[in-house]
């Protein structure tokens, strides 16, 4: 079938069955109830501490064919997913499903596994480096399946996902399992990954290298949800986990990209009093934070709340008086981590309350703004993060598509080449984020707008700023680099890209390398 | 005509740069193009046309090329050609 | 009213990845650089690299490239080769006196010739980095009708003062002086060295008040932030526009009255004041023809 966006996909995928296409970005309406973890019961003076990871495999009846999950809150500091598939592998079980929030470099560990049949399918935001070119590759049995974080949101609470275990790193760990992610040699600031995993798995595994007595606080993951507590030297290097404070970056072409960034949200007439954006967290993102914090000192406003993975740019920000509250999904470095455990206006929130598509209302739809990146755009503005222009899997899904459907202004910022490769093409390789959603693609050498949206281009007509068409900017870009030839690829297809929705938007297939 | 004397070298292996070596070859070989570049595919084709139409512009018969490519744009390829070839001794 | 050239942005000329991104940051001029950014066993390579970049890309911006001195190997050769793709302004560099202006002017207008270009159309600037050099500057900016500039080069000009920089830049006092005297005697543009220290936006700021004052028409650069704090200082402030616009409009008054007397506000103004008053409106027009950057 073809779907919404004109992307050509197979009414059956084998791993998936039956397939929904994409049909537009507010078209789906969930019908039914939210899916459930199995009741249980825990009988007074039990003691949920088990003696090591092994002795936990077995006590949750760990079989072949299962669904374990993780979050990946201590991004490459994390020691727990590949020990956990190690024990698992050890013991003999096969066919396990993977479903982490998301993977890192550091889970390149797991290709034995893969190999072996000890992880049949992954469920995950994105794939990098070796893991990715791997996966691209089509190793692994079924097809990756691809869902941003409001997307897996969404699958594990209407049961589309179903987490048999889960086993959850946990920063500061009381004797019952009550859990929060900013105390500990391994804090790692919120655990918004892993609220949900904790609600909805049937059971779940919290291991920990920081037990302390019963009952601590701030509780971010109840007691009652954790069945077993399983004690380690050290679940993650800090190192690894956060970096010291993330700053801007200085190279003078992201600058100017930033700068363009910020100049096109202070045009549209959407940075004003009380005004939430969204900034990502690599260096050009942040840079336009720093702009927007100089047109908002020079207004003389302040903003009411700013959402996201958090970083201490942003918690500096709000410490400032410019941002009422923080909403953070994800702390990246040291200084967001200090903030959300001493400032009580950073906020930890869920992925769900974040960005789920299919509840009363997340976060994302209250934005006014927020800041992208891309590998690649398209004419129709279609957006890619997950593959790169020769189709491997390097990337992420993360918030994208979420944000930038609830967002009032979308702006995704890119350099218009990378190398000799053109970041603005006719068709980009994967659609992650769908055209209907982005507002306007800011690169170093022009600006071009939505023609959807009139008004802001009418905002932008005396800003001086170089605004033309989308298709004048890929005729720059192919001017430069010249017209690319397009890469060969096979029909087997080794990723499905879902929707927040949970359609489909798009398929990874195999490049012929 | 003009021939390629002597092996010689153009450029470097910087980012959006290419260095190519140019190395003589017997009456009857050709122009032969030995690419390495991380747009082989979008990009191998015409950057290979390219650098083969700059030796023949320059009466170039018989030449073995090795381009080690990093993102480079046409007008750089042609200026790092157009080094080696004076570098060479044409 | 000449052309801006608030900023005059050095770009390595045997750098393709710079040389592809030159003209994003807004300065007035680029200068593709063929004399200290290049090593001398890359001579060849940047002046190929010039050639194609000027011929190929569409920089939206003035053009210079700054060619090695003609005493060394290099220099004619660098012209030989980039003329032909029809550069803005050629910048000479450690120019010693007006006769290696003349030499040049022949060259190019060879190169016009040859090339079906309009005859005059390529500009000519020179750097003085010496006190001979500084002391025939109005002979040189005089040489030619192509030229339209000139510029101090700090750091070989106070080496041969035989003392360094400093951040005051007392030993720069004189020479400053002296250019600006020439550049205005003769009719052209007078641009102040480079500040090297990229991450010193407070020391760049005090020399740019200094040459400002000094009547000079702009500075070299080397790095793209430089550009627009260049642009705030060059760019006349609002208050300036103002008073420009109410002497011009006691101007225009004298003129329709017939009166020997320009007054404003109880104060004679003299013809200079309203010249210099012209030039504040027209700098205003220029900056605001590129969107106020």
């Amino acid at each position: 079938m073809r779907n919404a966006i004109g992307r050509e996909i197979p009414d059956i995928i084998p791993g998936l069955g039956k397939v929904i296409g994409f049909g537009g970005a507010f078209t789906r309406k969930p019908i039914g109830r939210t899916a459930g973890p199995m009741l249980s019961s825990c009988f007074p003076r039990t003691d949920k501490l088990l003696a090591s990871i092994e002795t936990a495999i077995d006590a949750v009846g760990l079989k072949d064919g299962m669904t374990i999950s993780f979050h990946h809150h201590f991004r490459n500091g994390d020691k727990i997913l590949n020990r956990v598939v190690e024990a698992i592998a050890k013991k003999g079980i096969r066919d396990i499903t993977l479903s982490p929030s998301s993977l890192n470099t550091v889970n390149d560990a797991l290709i034995p596994f893969i190999e072996q049949g000890v992880i049949t399918a992954i469920e995950t935001s994105g794939a990098r480096g070796k893991m990715g070119r791997f996966l691209t590759e089509g190793h692994l049995k079924k097809p990756l399946h691809i869902r941003s974080h409001g997307g897996r949101a969404q699958a594990i609470e209407s049961g589309a996902i179903h987490i048999d275990v889960a086993f959850l790193g946990a920063p500061a760990c009381d004797r019952y399992g009550n859990i929060n992610g900013i105390q500990g040699q391994s804090a790692c600031g919120s655990l918004g990954y892993a609220i949900q995993d904790a609600a909805y798995a049937d059971q779940v595994v919290a291991i920990t290298d920081n037990l302390v007595p019963h009952p601590l606080f701030p509780i971010s993951i109840p007691q009652t949800q954790v069945d077993y507590i399983v004690v380690v030297d050290s679940i993650g290097d800090p190192a690894g986990i956060a970096s010291g404070a993330l700053r801007y970056t200085k190279d003078p072409k992201e600058l100017l990209i930033a700068k363009y960034a910020a100049d096109v949200m202070n045009y549209s007439g959407y940075l004003q009093q009380d005004f939430s954006m969204q900034l990502g967290s690599g260096g050009a993102s942040m840079a336009v934070g720093r702009f927007i914090k100089e047109m908002m000192i020079e207004k003389g406003i302040t903003g009411s709340f700013g959402v996201g993975g958090m970083t201490g740019v942003f918690a500096e920000m709000m410490e400032e008086g410019l941002f009422k509250m923080m909403f953070d999904v994800q702390s990246f470095d040291i200084p967001a981590i200090e903030s959300i455990k001493k400032n009580s206006n950073h906020l930890e929130m869920s992925a769900s309350y974040y960005a789920n598509p299919h509840n009363s209302g997340s976060i994302v739809n209250n934005l006014d703004a927020v800041i992208l990146s891309a590998t690649e755009v398209d004419v129709d503005f279609n957006v890619n993060v997950i593959t790169d222009s020769n189709g491997v899997i390097m990337g992420a899904s993360g918030g994208h598509c979420d944000t930038a459907a609830g967002a009032k202004l979308t702006i995704v910022v890119a350099p218009l080449l990378r190398g000799r490769l053109p970041m603005v093409k006719d068709s980009v390789q994967t659609v992650v984020t769908p055209g209907e959603t982005v507002d306007a693609i800011v690169t170093e050498r022009g600006i071009a707008i939505n023609p959807k949206r009139l008004d802001l281009m009418d905002n932008l007509k005396h800003s001086g700023l170089p605004i033309m068409s989308i298709h004048e900017l890929k005729d720059i870009a192919y001017g430069l680099c010249g017209k690319p030839e397009p890469i060969q690829v096979s029909d087997d297809i080794v990723g499905i890209v879902e929707y927040r929705d949970g359609t489909i938007i798009d398929v990874i297939r195999r490049p012929i390398l | 005509m003009s021939k390629v004397r002597k092996t010689a070298q153009a450029g470097t292996v910087e980012s959006s740069d290419i260095m190519i070596m140019l190395a003589p070859a017997e009456a009857g070989t050709g122009i032969k193009v030995e690419l390495v570049s991380p747009t082989m595919q979008q990009y191998g084709k015409q950057m290979i046309n390219l650098i083969t139409k700059i030796l023949v512009d320059h009466g170039i018969d018989d030449v073995l090329v090795n381009a080690n490519d990093k993102g480079a744009l046409d007008c750089t390829i042609k200026a790092r050609v157009i080094t080696a070839l004076e570098r060479a001794g044409e | 009213m000449d052309r801006l050239r608030r900023s005059m942005m050095f770009i390595p000329g045997n750098n393709p990845g710079m040389l592809q991104n030159a003209g994003l940051y807004g300065a007035d001029t680029i200068i593709l650089d063929c004399e200290d950014a290049v090593a001398i066993t890359e001579k060849d390579s940047a002046r190929n690299l010039v050639f194609q970049a000027i011929s190929e890309m569409n920089y939206g911006t003035e053009v210079a490239v700054r060619i090695n001195h003609i005493s060394t190997p290099f220099g004619w050769d660098d012209l030989k080769r980039i003329l032909p793709a029809k550069p803005d302004l050629i910048r000479l560099p450690m120019c010693q006196g007006p006769e290696e202006i003349r030499q040049i002017d022949e060259v190019i207008s060879e190169a016009e010739h040859k090339n079906n270009f309009a005859a005059g159309s390529i500009k000519m600037m020179a750097a003085v980095e010496t006190p001979k050099g500084l002391r025939l500057a109005y002979e040189i900016a005089s040489a030619s009708p192509r030229m339209v500039a000139l510029a101090i080069g700090a750091e070989d000009f106070t080496a041969n003062l035989k003392t360094t920089r400093s951040k005051l830049g007392r030993e720069l006092f004189a020479a400053r002086g002296q250019l600006v005297l020439a550049a205005r005697e003769a009719g052209v543009q007078c641009i102040d060295t480079v500040f090297a220290d990229v991450n010193d936006e407070a020391g760049l700021k005090n020399e740019l008040e200094l040459i400002k004052e000094m009547g000079f028409d702009g500075k070299s650069v080397v790095n793209p932030r430089q550009v627009t704090v260049v642009h705030q200082f060059f760019a006349p402030t609002a208050k300036e526009i103002d008073y420009a616009q109410r002497v011009l409009a006691a101007y225009q008054e004298a003129l329709e009255k017939k009166s020997g007397v320009i007054s404003l506000n109880g104060k004679m103004i003299d013809l200079p004041i309203v010249a210099r008053a012209e030039r504040v409106l027209a700098y205003a027009k220029a900056t605001a023809a590129k969107g106020g950057r």
